[in-house]
């Protein structure tokens, strides 16, 4: 089960801040296939949101491919996009920690990092144009 | 206007309006809320919002115009039992216990849900044997809430609400009214000052003002339809930039011009053009009385909710 944390001044609307964190969940392998999302009721009580915001972010997630609603039984994750090359346990996940660390020794502060990572992958990435669905899948 | 009963639509006045011995607080308020919304009623102080709600609810009389529920009057039989109302002043019988008092609402209300009652109760740790006099103003708000909720009303209008309550209360309560929202598809309508309280929260909105309603419709559809410009002051005399389009308000500070409009066409590609959020447009609003006023399709009385739905 997941969490939500609705952050309302983050000037993120409300279901793209839904949207975004059930993703990262399932990038991060914490939804697997066939969990339930909690329910529109449950999200309110804990969040205070408005039940249609909820509804409108697992419309999206559904059209998107990675959710599947079952009437009445809830809403249930159709497809993980947890990538085994990303893994914690990743070749990847290794070169970038060896990498951050040489950062850090060559002085970057954390800031530093993050503006050099978000260049870079500005620059490799070309954002805005493909749908986030091929973002995930057009890299590999 | 019909006299048959309309499951679209929760709540509708039409050409509404209040006269007090000081002259009219409420004047030529026409609009409608549709069923399941949260409708937010915002507006600055003495602006109407709570004699709207009173006659909303029924405890005032309108002077001129007629007030519906589900399109029926408030005074047809049953129609009582739809609408439950919380006034600002949580007006409960300062004698009797919190148990004695939800007893009265079980005896009085024929859909009386205890669980639902008992559960606001429980959720603020308040002992059934103390005596309402006895406790705080957030507590006293709980209690009003439990017998509004217990009454499981298709309207829910509350004047108010959390003003009184500590930010844990205030969540709470509010997750416990979108829960109830979510799963009744209870109507509510709720007034506030506190605009940050309803962003995220409300889905319509009525801006009351000078006893006038100002905006009315789907928070979405209002915020789409305005757009907040920048750009360098041409000064007197030269060519607005923001001319052709309905300007809510301008201000001018320094050499920058900012401008919260309803763009009508093309923007001059010499403004920088954002979103407002839903804060900065109504304050726009209450800062520019002469502003032309909005409803969303939903929002007018009469709408036929068939085609929208």
């Amino acid at each position: 089960m997941i969490e939500y944390r609705i952050d309302r001044r983050s000037g993120v609307a409300t279901y793209l801040q839904i949207v975004h964190q059930t993703k990262q969940a399932l990038r991060l392998g914490l939804l697997q296939p066939g969990d339930k999302l909690p329910t529109a009721r449950e999200v309110v009580e804990a969040t205070a949101i408005n039940p249609n915001t909820v509804l409108k972010a697992y419309r999206e997630l559904d059209r998107e491919g990675l959710v599947e609603p079952r009437p009445g039984l809830g809403t249930f994750v159709r497809r993980s996009l947890a990538r085994a090359e990303a893994g914690a346990d990743g070749p990847l996940r290794a070169e970038l920690v060896a990498w951050v660390d040489r950062a850090q020794r060559a002085g970057l502060e954390h800031e530093d990092v993050a503006a050099l990572v978000a260049s870079v992958l500005e620059q490799r990435f070309v954002t805005g144009v493909a749908a986030p669905k091929r973002e995930i899948e057009g890299n590999s | 206007m019909n006299d048959t009963s309309d499951d679209r639509t929760a709540l509708e006045a039409v050409g509404l309006g209040k006269r007090y011995r000081r002259g009219w607080a409420l004047r030529d308020c026409t609009f409608r809320i549709p069923a399941g919304a949260v409708c937010g009623m915002v507006g600055p102080n003495g602006a109407g919002k709570s004699t709207l709600l009173g006659l909303a609810a029924q405890l005032l009389t309108p002077t001129e115009g007629t007030v519906t529920v589900f399109g029926r009057p408030l005074d047809a039989p049953g129609q009582r039992a739809r609408v439950a109302f919380v006034a600002q002043d949580k007006p409960l019988y300062q004698r009797f216990t919190v148990a004695e008092m939800l007893r009265l609402g079980r005896e009085l209300n024929p859909g009386w849900n205890q669980t639902a009652a008992q559960r606001i109760v429980d959720q603020g740790e308040l002992p059934g044997d103390a005596r309402l006099g006895s406790l705080s103003g957030g507590q006293r708000t709980r209690v009003a809430l439990a017998l509004a909720l217990g009454k499981q009303p298709d309207l829910l209008i509350l004047d108010e609400p959390m003003s009184d309550m500590d930010p844990l209360a205030r969540h709470q309560l509010m997750g416990t009214l979108m829960s109830e929202a979510a799963t009744n598809g209870t109507t509510l309508l709720m007034s506030s000052h506190i605009l940050a309280e309803l962003d995220g929260t409300i889905d319509h909105l009525l801006l009351v003002d000078a006893g006038r309603i100002r905006l009315a419709g789907e928070v979405d559809e209002i915020l789409a339809a305005h757009r907040l410009v920048s750009g360098a002051d041409p000064g007197e005399g030269a060519a607005d930039p923001t001319a052709g389009h309905t300007v809510v308000e301008t201000r001018r500070i320094g050499r920058q011009l900012t401008a919260l409009i309803r763009p009508e066409g093309e923007l001059s590609g010499a403004l920088e053009v954002s979103r407002p959020t839903l804060e900065e447009l109504l304050l726009s609003y209450l800062r520019s009385p002469q502003a032309p006023t909005l409803f969303t399709d939903s929002a007018r009385a009469g709408h036929d909710a068939a085609v929208a739905a």
